[in-house]
């Protein structure tokens, strides 16, 4: 297990922070070994499927035991191996939107939502359901089946069954997958509105980008049951220093290098890309970093981040103009996909404005202008 | 027709459908949701009347049942008569010999109940007794009924447990099934026949329910 918890925030502790140590599964050889603080607010779980974000979550309800480990809400110790305490599921308090909602087939949308609140009496259970169903804006739907709702109602009616018991933690596990772009920016809106009234800690798995970005406040990113990085999407995603965020966070272009000189003044260095075919050569000028000439040195450059001309740019900052061929063009929702030969393969994405403004045609000349600091280098491995 | 043994009959299926609903449940559940390793010996053990021939279960009832056995004995202390050749006795039997056609329906219905509405459950702050009430058992109703209509079906026109252990008494064990065998014996095919079509009309009606009941396409067979 790590010796320092990483502290996903940056104010100190809170009271009601979780705090998650889990190392190993029983009955499963899953190799888990995290250790987190999660402060009140949203908390993101990001890494490919099968790094263990949902175990994470399990372990955190009580649906999956850790080996050994701790994890409290506060002040209240859920589970420590050490003095023998395992909190069960249904007395942690604990809010969970599954990934497949598991909603009550056989329930209306009221009565789901109202679900958690048995113990209270009828107008009760009414006045505290209808306000969260207002909060989510289905209460309309109170009557209807789950079956007979869209996904987004459905989405929305989870995580107010969830919420209505007042969790002292959240989970959700994907919970926007599946959903339009539109429906989906509307109930991140209402979770950050229900969030910024209560603080309480939520933890978020997903596995897309974009969600990181648009919600988080600091990520936590998972590979293989460990933890790989945190900190702020921004610091995580938008600057990867490993190879393996590169990959999953959707860094398109990855190349090797050689470092052929150091320019210290500038902060910067020039390296030689391996991957050129025979006779040409492609040089990079990037962030300097503490190699030598000589030395290897892997490069991540987002697609969305090369701008392309269809003439010999002039009089422009960036350090990198490379020329190319245009060898197609794909296009991906509202995305346009160029491949450019330029020695080495580069991905670059355009708007469909763009590509029709330059009339870009497959076999046309073209040059990529790459600044600096939009090259990343990758550390390998963890 | 014999009146008498038509409604013995009715009286012991309902009361062994009553009895397997109530003691099914728990068994069924258990074996839905047990993780034990040895459950499949519990399985097996239930399933057993499914293949044993009645006969084999009846006389092993009989002899269990019978005024020689420590069973039998406290029996007879109890009420001063064995349970052999009683309508208690035929009762016990009959619930033994349905036994599979309750368990086996509840339990598969039991184990087609998503888990994640059992993990949702758990998470929202309710125990295990009342997520079977509140989630599981609502979501199985097609199942339970197949099983209590089956149960009652099978012990209608069970014969050969019900001829070892009850014995042919008119009006306490001699069932609609032994009455038609007596009457063959007698040559009264005409008076055979009107038992016979009737157990035929009662068994088609309860099973064409049962399958009206879990309509599915492709489906083979009632149990899911």
């Amino acid at each position: 297990m790590p010796e320092t918890l990483p502290n996903a925030g940056n104010s100190p502790s809170d009271a009601n922070a979780l705090s998650v140590a889990v190392c190993g599964l029983l009955g499963n050889p899953f190799a888990l070994d995290v250790a987190f603080v999660a402060e009140p607010g949203i908390t993101i779980l990001f890494g490919p499927s099968g790094s263990g974000k949902t175990t994470l979550l399990n372990c955190v309800a009580g649906l999956a035991a850790p080996a050994a480990g701790r994890i409290s809400a506060g002040e209240r110790v859920l589970f420590d191996s050490t003095r023998q305490i395992d909190v069960p599921v249904a007395r942690r308090g604990i809010g969970y939107v599954f990934q497949d909602l598991a909603l009550f087939p056989h329930l209306s949308v009221g009565a789901n939502v109202e679900y958690g609140l048995g113990s209270l009496a009828a107008a009760e259970r009414r006045s505290r359901s209808q306000s969260l169903l207002e909060s989510f804006h289905i209460s309309h739907l109170r009557e209807r089946k789950p079956g007979d709702i869209s996904g987004g109602e459905r989405q929305r009616v989870a995580l107010a069954r969830a919420l209505v018991t007042d969790p002292c933690v959240l989970l959700l596990d994907e919970p926007l997958s599946g959903l339009d772009a539109p429906t989906r920016s509307h109930l991140l809106r209402d979770l950050h509105a229900w969030n910024d009234a209560r603080r309480i800690p939520v933890l978020y798995v997903t596995h897309m980008r974009e969600e990181v970005f648009a919600l988080g406040e600091r990520v936590l990113v998972l590979q293989a049951g460990r933890l790989l990085a945190h900190g702020s999407p921004y610091e995580v995603l938008e600057k990867p220093r490993h190879e393996a965020i590169a990959e999953f966070a959707g860094i398109e272009n990855r190349f090797d290098g050689t470092v052929v000189a150091l320019h210290e003044a500038q902060g910067t260095l020039t390296c030689r890309l391996t991957e050129a075919e025979e006779g040409r050569m492609v040089e990079l000028e990037i962030p300097l970093a503490h190699r030598h000439p000589g030395m290897p040195v892997r490069v991540a450059i987002r697609a969305g981040d090369i701008m392309l001309a269809t003439m010999p740019p002039q009089g422009i900052s960036a350090r990198n103009v490379l020329p190319g061929r245009l060898i197609s063009l794909g296009r991906m929702d509202t995305t346009v996909i160029a491949q450019v030969d330029c020695g080495v393969r580069f991905e670059v994405h355009l708007t469909p404005a763009a590509e029709k403004a330059l009339e870009l045609r497959p076999g046309r000349e073209v040059w990529l202008v790459i600044k600096t600091h939009s090259c990343h280098i990758l550390r390998s491995g963890s | 027709m014999n009146g008498n043994a038509l409604l013995l009959t009715i009286r012991l299926a309902g009361i062994v459908a009553a009895v397997l609903l109530i003691a099914g449940l728990p068994i069924a559940y258990w074996i839905a949701f047990s993780r034990r390793r040895w459950k499949f010996l519990v399985e097996a053990i239930v399933a057993l009347p499914l293949v044993l021939p009645p006969t084999v279960l009846g006389f092993y009832l009989l002899v269990a049942l019978g005024s020689r056995s420590p069973v039998g004995r406290w029996w007879m202390s109890l009420t001063g008569h064995t349970l052999a050749f009683t309508f208690e006795g035929l009762v016990i039997g009959s619930i033994i010999y349905s036994l599979p056609f309750a368990v086996q329906p509840f339990a598969a219905s039991f184990a087609a109940v998503d888990p994640a509405l059992l993990a949702a459950s758990a998470t929202l702050g309710v125990g295990r007794w009342k997520t079977f009430f509140r989630v599981v058992l609502p979501l199985s109703l097609p199942g339970v009924i197949t099983g209590l209509a089956l149960s009652f079906a099978h012990t209608l026109g069970e014969f050969g447990v019900v001829l070892m252990i009850g014995g042919n008494i008119p009006s306490v064990t001699k069932t609609v099934s032994i009455d038609i065998y007596d009457l063959v014996q007698a040559g009264e095919y005409g008076s055979a026949n009107r038992a016979a079509l009737l157990l035929l009309a009662i068994s088609f009606v309860t099973l064409s329910l049962i399958y009206a009941l879990n309509r599915r396409v492709g489906a083979v067979w009632p149990f899911k």
